[in-house]
């Protein structure tokens, strides 16, 4: 209970610090309108019934990946350049509970994405808003968010230890996008490359935010997103404990 | 019980050299050290840059792990028992960095009271006293990117005692601050050992050692090479005389014959405004005065004047006599 309120108070503060933040703000709800402007007008070519929605839930959660990879990604890097990763490293809380909050927030803000995209394409290109299980629409959305944050959090231990580890933060966004099936159906990837969609949290999570949305069972896929989340925190405690060790090693807690 | 012990501390930076044909360096900033301080003392690492002094902070405070040798901060093994630790150190790192600038005063001490346990209505207690020992009540509203280096220090310093730690380590707390923040600072640092507390304090500033510590330990190139209460340091020069010239147009070539001068122990050179002051020392009794204009032929010689021996000299002569 006492580190759930850790993690509740860390993840305010964070997230105060990045509503401060013009950059990851613009990051937030300008880049998702231009995906989603792009979408629509893709997918309103295509002239399929239904297909308009189906696209701005794509562009949404393409805005919150990227706000999570490189929130996540960027989180660690700004930490060492404004000297408080070490602050951090050194505090009694296990790393990971330190690191969680920044995870999770950068993902929470990304769901500025869902909702900007939404209203963009209502506003502009009428795109109905008709949700066929709101109930399950309202558990999706989060279990996402959150399974996205987590996801953010696993990467993001590997750039403890490797400092530049953050430049992979933009190789990144578009296989996942892609291989997440964000932009069209993964069925239309080839087989080899489904286990790989399968690992990943935007993949299930996108289905079953379309499935709750557009009619289809989303319950399945929320609790595959929620079960990788968990997968994702275990792997990042793992991998913190161990980093933050050699870390300490290497020295590379200081470096820039 | 001493509250820190440093046993033959060693720690060796591996790193590389070369662009295209990379290869291994190792880098050995402490070469065994050992000390120990004791509660309620106020001890200081004394050392020029690149010395050893941080690289043997960090050690003690768990975010670098030792090479070889061993140290126990009040009874718990830093590598072993690194969370304990944690839990019973504050910490300060000098500089303008380590604070989230874009918030508050208040937001950066309400972040790390969660993190160091400090909660609920103690935590708003606790964060209005470190204010008030702090000097910044009244300005914790204020976003700290506007803040001024001294009261960012002096932040750090709050930050670092939140969780009213017994142990507290200070690295150059007063870098680059002004002599007027610097002496508010060396009075919070007093306060704090007043307070009760361990305070380990590094710095290169010798005044402030000799006002601020109850024992110093020089360390220079890994090594510690002289160690003591400040005036038993002072006493290691107490047979000697100083002289301290201020000049113009001092080159490396004219330092190094003044080093060869007869009866001449140590000389060090330090920019000072628009002057150089050199500060040479001989055994006391040796008149250098009338002599030493002659030894600086080709540079312009202003004040010339002969003192007694400080902290700063006992300093310079233990890191030039360990360099030699």
């Amino acid at each position: 209970m006492t580190t759930a309120l850790l993690v509740w108070k860390m993840l305010l503060f964070r997230l105060k610090e990045f509503a401060v933040s013009a950059w990851f703000l613009l990051i937030s709800v300008l880049q998702p309108i231009i995906f989603a402007t792009i979408a629509f007008y893709m997918f309103r070519t295509g002239g399929k019934p239904g297909t308009l929605l189906y696209a701005a839930l794509g562009a949404g959660m393409m805005g919150i990946w990227s706000s999570t990879l490189f929130g996540s990604g960027g989180a660690l890097q700004w930490q060492r350049w404004q000297g408080t990763l070490e602050l951090l490293v050194a505090s009694p809380p296990p790393f990971v509970i330190v690191l969680l909050p920044m995870a999770l927030a950068t993902s929470i803000t990304g769901a500025y994405a869902l909702v900007s995209t939404l209203v963009w394409g209502r506003l502009l290109f009428g795109v109905p808003l008709h949700l066929a299980h709101p109930v399950a629409f309202a558990v999706a959305v989060p279990v996402t968010v959150l399974a996205l944050g987590l996801m953010g959090l696993l990467l993001a231990s590997s750039f403890v230890l490797y400092r530049h580890a953050n430049a992979l933060s933009n190789l990144l966004e578009y296989p996942v996008w892609v291989a997440s099936g964000l932009i069209f159906p993964i069925s239309l990837l080839p087989g080899w490359s489904h286990p790989i969609s399968w690992i990943l949290a935007p993949t299930w999570g996108v289905r079953a935010i379309r499935a709750a949305a557009l009619g289809g069972s989303p319950w399945g896929p929320i609790g595959w997103a929620a079960l990788l989340g968990v997968v994702y925190l275990a792997l990042a405690a793992v991998f913190l404990r161990i980093f933050e060790y050699q870390a300490r090693a290497r020295a590379t807690l200081s470096l820039t | 019980m001493a509250v820190i012990e440093a046993t033959d501390l060693r720690r060796v930076y591996e790193t590389t050299t070369g662009v295209f044909r990379r290869r291994p360096l190792e880098v050995e900033a402490v070469r065994g050290i050992s000390f120990e301080v004791a509660e309620g003392e106020l001890f200081g690492l004394l050392g020029p840059n690149g010395a050893g002094k941080t690289t043997t902070i960090k050690m003690l405070i768990t975010l670098l792990l030792p090479t070889s040798g061993s140290a126990r901060v009040l009874g718990h093994d830093v590598v072993e028992d690194a969370r304990e630790v944690r839990k019973k150190i504050g910490y300060v790192f000098g500089g303008d960095r380590g604070l989230y600038e874009r918030l508050s005063a208040l937001d950066n001490l309400r972040y790390f009271a969660e993190l160091y346990g400090v909660t609920g209505r103690a935590q708003k207690k606790r964060i209005g006293e470190v204010l008030e020992i702090v000097g910044l009540t009244g300005r914790e509203q204020e976003r700290v990117e506007g803040y001024s280096r001294g009261m960012r220090q002096r932040l750090h310093i709050g930050r670092g005692i939140l969780h009213d730690p017994p142990v507290v380590f200070l690295d150059e707390p007063t870098l680059g601050v002004d002599p007027v923040g610097s002496r508010e600072l060396r009075q919070t640092i007093s306060g704090l050992v007043q307070a009760g507390k361990t305070v380990l304090l590094t710095t290169h500033y010798m005044f402030e050692a000799d006002t601020l510590c109850d024992r110093v330990a020089v360390i220079a190139r890994g090594r510690i090479v002289g160690h003591g209460t400040p005036r038993e340091l002072k006493s290691h020069v107490a047979d000697r005389t100083v002289v301290e010239v201020e000049a113009f147009g001092v080159d490396e070539e004219t330092v190094r014959r003044l080093r060869g001068m007869p009866g001449v122990t140590s000389v060090s050179i330090e920019d000072r405004d628009q002057a150089q002051v050199l500060t040479i020392q001989s055994p006391r009794g040796l008149a250098l005065t009338q002599e030493l204009p002659a030894w600086l032929d080709g540079a312009a010689v202003g004040r010339i004047e002969a003192r007694e021996p400080t902290l700063e000299d006992a300093y310079i002569a233990l890191v030039t006599e360990s360099a030699e």
